[in-house]
């Protein structure tokens, strides 16, 4: 028998493909965590189909998962991947555009039977394991069914149990082109299957008959190394950006010692925030789903009042629900967060795909002259620092706070080198005091100079008040109709979210020259298709550089200043272009847009393409 | 604190305690008047101290309610007062939590909180001032408005059929059910007690007249003349009687209520006993709700028609709190998670 040769790669992108039964994103997420501890870069993201039990083995059904690991800095889960996995004919449909040409195709052949022909759709005559269509891809064709049955036919187990073992032989297999060591997913296998050890038993078995198979069959010629990336030192732990946004909320509530309250309503793909949220009742979280996304913002609004940090989670269609709410919550001036984890819309949309297109809502959406402060994360891992600069901005301003992330980056995942608690800065809340009277009166619309009004909360001897959205006078806090007054509360609570920009850091540039040739102007979750691009155009010479906005209302005060130092402003988006309107009429610059509203990522050629084509002009 | 603040707050309250300092602007004859001067003159018999109470209130004539008492208070958005009510009291269990409705507010807008409010089963108490129209917006028909009425917004007549509130409060699995009016101050008051007392989410709907565009809309339960004859004052473990001798009683013949003539042989010993904890008998109760001008009617219910004991949401809540407590709480702990590696 022939060894493999061995080859070391820098990086490499591999996609697991099957039907929502077959378990690929367990497998994913165990090659993904097998490679964090072997100190690969990485980022993954999971590819769900929007029906939940689609029939198995039709198109609807594919669920997938894509991992991207590197011996350099990895920012994106890659444009396509260089290895396909699938299960059946229904994933390799749906899949095979994201594989490179002349990419490894590992088949389970068993899924491309007559049955499961007919159930993706697919002629009889027409397998593409069989009619040469798959010409040019490394095409590896294995029965793992049978194999898997095979190894199992001690093991006790029925048909179903012993099939459900399946994706272990290909992760087996995988772990031994790549030469990862399998103790950690047979540490994992035997904790997850504690009470039932035949089946613990079955998968490990599996698991290295996966690998032993590469070992022994000289079906594959190559097993590739990637080797330790260099990364900062320190301990690391991999997170999606759903639960790195929940852990923020957390902390904010321990920094600001406020308890936390979460109003919400379920919705894809904000729902996790929700899950997690609910599970740390022992940090003295309250966590009520509300019958719907008024209730969700308004219980969030009347728990704001009573002293909570008070947060509302949603996506679009729910978002467009709480907009009266919000309203009041910037006449009332109360502290909220409202997080908007964005997908395709408009109204249902494409609930399980990305788009970063509710910008402008969330920046003008309301009746009347309603502004909010809005932040944004631009990576899973950042989504912690975006939920406590909301929080923070929220509490010490008084102020509602949009906090957006969106569908790729809230489920995708990436290494965290995370914060200690000491590390994080306290955010400065306090409750009006019963001396807090003057002259025996209390105001409760009184200034300080953030413009912000005094939080007295009910409970509080002498510090009786009335609040609602009837327009307030300034100070008093009493109903006004005088036309004055509303015209200076309009532009007072428009001073006051400009205000914030003496409270946030100057923009920074994420990579290249203070001065040149073009300016990547990013926001969200575009990040780290942007940040590959610009140090792929630095290495090849170009004048480029990156800044990606955290704040977008206010905007860091040095921005226009920045903006006036290349010659070209390119401002990617996957929408029409809204960030760009945004520049184009706060600093007067001719930017240029690149747009993409497929419900899917930006490559980074595409990034690439776009900027060469504007320099080169 | 001075010895005079002391003094001060050591003085029992009184009704004027709970006036604001703002001009009420309420039509001149508005039954939200009465409705607001019962519950000032109850507060301070409630035991609390003042900073304690909230009041949240929606949008309508009704809904202003919360600048008028020297309370903590939220004039809110229409329809929205029972949830921000229920986020209130799930942070906050310590505070007295009152909501101010309007008919359209609790069960058009808001319909759906309400009754989503009433099976969570907060304790909060739930005022519904209902005037059967849409005060605020100048008279347009509301869900409790009668088949046929005209309004602006219905010339030919109302084709919707209305709500009965009780009975929806009940059918949500209300835990307090009760029914008063603005022109009898003894029994809102007496009600808004019971309200307050009651553990759980107290709805307590109130006829509420509005003068100007939909006056006279509960005359015959209100006015003198035809009061006694076309309502019936319910009394926990007292039969029930009306009539303007007091002569009549309501028998239950199987599921079916039926008026009986005292004067004709039968004794208040066969009549039906109120009993508020009977959710059959409330049930039936709530749905003595034919129009005055129909033969044979009954009487139109007043009173705590139901009351029941079930936890509360917000108890539960602290409950589940308290139990998870004893995991502690260590955020380093709970950001580093289960797995984590070390890049050198
Ligand atoms: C979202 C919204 N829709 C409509 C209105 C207009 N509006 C204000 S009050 C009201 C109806 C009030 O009726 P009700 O709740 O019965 O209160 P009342 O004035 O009779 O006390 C309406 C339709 C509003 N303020 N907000
Ligand atoms: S319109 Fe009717 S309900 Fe409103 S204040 Fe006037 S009388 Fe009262
Ligand atoms: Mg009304």
């Amino acid at each position: 028998m022939l060894a493999a040769v061995n080859e070391t790669v820098e990086s490499v992108v591999i996609r697991f493909a099957g039907d929502s039964g077959d378990g690929m994103q367990l497998t994913g997420s165990q090659f993904t965590n097998t490679s964090a501890l072997l100190g690969n870069d990485l980022a993954t993201f999971p590819d769900f189909p929007a029906e939940i039990r689609a029939p198995i083995g039709t198109v609807a059904g594919v669920s997938g998962f894509q991992v991207h690991i590197g011996s350099s800095r990895i920012y994106t889960p890659g444009d396509s991947c260089d290895v396909l996995v699938v299960m059946n004919v229904a994933a390799l449909k749906s899949n095979l555009r994201h594989l490179k040409k002349g990419g490894t195709i590992i088949a389970n052949t068993d899924g491309f039977d007559a049955k499961n022909m007919r159930l993706a759709g697919v002629a009889d005559d027409k397998n593409p394991l069989e009619d040469g269509s798959l010409e040019g891809y490394d095409v590896k064709k294995l029965d793992v069914t049978k194999i898997t049955r095979a190894a199992l036919t001690d093991s006790g187990l029925g048909v179903k149990e012993i099939d459900r073992c399946k994706n272990m032989f290909v992760l087996g297999l995988i772990y031994w082109m790549y030469h990862r060591p399998i103790e950690n997913t047979v540490n994992f296998i035997e904790s997850k299957f504690k009470k039932n050890p035949a089946v613990a038993e079955a998968n490990v078995k599996v698991l290295k008959a996966g690998w032993n198979y590469g070992e022994t069959t000289e079906a594959f010629a190559s097993r590739y190394e990637v080797n330790k990336a260099k990364m900062d030192a320190g301990v690391y732990r991999g997170i999606t950006g759903n639960v790195a946004a929940t852990y923020g909320l957390i902390a904010a509530s321990v920094k600001s010692e406020l308890p936390l309250f979460l109003g919400s309503y379920p919705i894809t793909p904000a729902s996790d925030i929700l899950h997690e949220l609910s599970k740390y009742k022992n940090f003295g979280i309250k966590t009520f789903q509300a019958e719907d996304e008024i209730a969700a913002i308004t219980s969030a609004i009347g728990a704001a009042f009573g002293g909570s940090l008070a947060i509302t989670t949603s996506s679009g269609p729910g978002i467009a629900l709480k907009t009266e709410a919000i309203g009041l919550a910037t006449v009332l001036e109360l502290p909220i967060v409202i997080v908007n984890v964005q997908r395709g819309g408009p109204s249902t949309g494409l609930p399980t795909k990305t788009e970063q297109a509710d910008l402008l809502q969330a920046m003008y959406g309301r009746n009347g002259e309603c502004p909010v402060a809005i932040v944004a994360a631009q990576s899973p891992t950042d989504c912690f620092d975006a939920a406590f600069e909301a929080c923070r901005i929220a509490v010490e301003h008084m102020v509602p706070v949009f906090l957006l992330t969106d569908g790729y980056i809230a489920n995708g995942s990436e290494p965290w080198k995370f914060p200690t608690t000491a590390d994080l800065p306290t955010i400065k809340a306090a409750y009006s005091k019963p001396e807090d009277k003057k002259d025996g009166k209390f105001l409760p619309y009184e200034r300080d100079e953030k413009l912000s009004r005094p939080w007295a909360i009910p409970g509080t001897p002498g510090l009786e008040h009335r609040i609602g959205g009837l327009e307030k006078q300034n100070g008093t806090g009493n109903i006004s109709y005088d036309p004055a007054n509303h015209e200076f509360m309009i532009h007072l609570r428009a001073e006051k979210i400009e205000r914030i920009a003496d409270y946030i850091p100057d923009q920074a540039l994420d990579n290249g020259p203070e001065k040149g040739d073009l300016l990547i102007l990013g926001w969200g979750g575009t990040y780290g298709a942007l940040k590959t691009a610009t140090r792929d155009l630095l290495a090849e010479g170009y004048s480029v550089a990156h800044a990606h906005l955290r704040h977008l209302n206010p905007m860091p005060k040095n921005l226009g200043n920045m903006l006036k130092n290349y010659k070209q402003v390119l401002i990617p988006e996957l929408n029409s272009g809204q960030l760009i309107k945004i520049i184009r009429d706060k600093y007067f610059i001719d930017a240029k847009g690149l747009n993409k509203v497929q419900g899917l990522p930006f490559t980074t050629i595409e990034v690439k393409n776009k900027v060469k084509e504007l320099i080169s002009k | 604190m001075t010895i005079l603040e002391t003094s001060v707050n050591e003085k029992k309250l009184t009704s004027k305690d709970f006036v604001s300092d703002q001009e009420v602007r309420w039509c001149p004859g508005c039954g939200d008047y009465s409705i607001l001067k019962q519950v000032q003159t109850v507060m301070p018999d409630l035991g609390r101290a003042r900073e304690e109470f909230v009041f949240i209130s929606g949008i309508g004539c009704s809904s202003r309610f919360p600048y008028y008492m020297e309370t903590f208070g939220m004039h809110s958005i229409h329809g929205r007062a029972t949830a921000i009510a229920s986020g209130l009291k799930a942070a906050r269990p310590d505070l007295s939590v009152w909501i101010v409705s309007g008919d359209g507010d609790s069960l058009s807008i808001g319909g759906n909180h309400t009754i989503h409010l009433l099976r969570r089963n907060f304790d909060v108490n739930m005022l519904v001032f209902n005037n059967q129209i849409y005060g605020l917006t100048k008279g347009q028909y509301s869900p409790t408005s009668e088949a046929g009425k005209i309004t602006k917004s219905t010339p030919m007549g109302s084709i919707d059929h209305p709500f009965n509130p009780a009975a929806l409060a009940l059918g949500a699995d209300g835990t307090f059910v009760a029914r008063s009016m603005d022109r009898d101050p003894k029994h809102l008051q007496a009600i808004l007690k019971r309200a307050y007392q009651h553990k759980g989410t107290s709805f307590v709907e109130i006829y509420q007249n509005c003068n100007v565009f939909n006056d006279g809309a509960f005359e015959i339960f209100t006015e003198k003349s035809s009061k006694k004859l076309e309502t019936l004052f319910v009394e926990q473990g007292k039969p029930l009687i009306f009539g303007e001798n007091n002569d009549k009683g309501i028998k239950l013949d199987g599921f079916k209520p039926v008026i009986v003539n005292l004067n004709e042989g039968h004794s208040a010993n066969d009549l039906w006993i109120h009993d508020e904890t009977d959710q059959v008998k409330a049930n039936i109760l709530a749905r003595f709700f034919d129009s005055p001008e129909k033969e044979g009617h009954l009487p139109r219910p007043f009173g705590v028609f139901y009351t029941e004991d079930r936890p509360c949401y917000e108890d539960m809540m602290t409950h589940q709190l308290e139990e998870a407590a004893s995991k502690g709480a260590d955020l380093d702990k709970l950001i580093a998670g289960r797995e984590t590696w070390i890049v050198n």
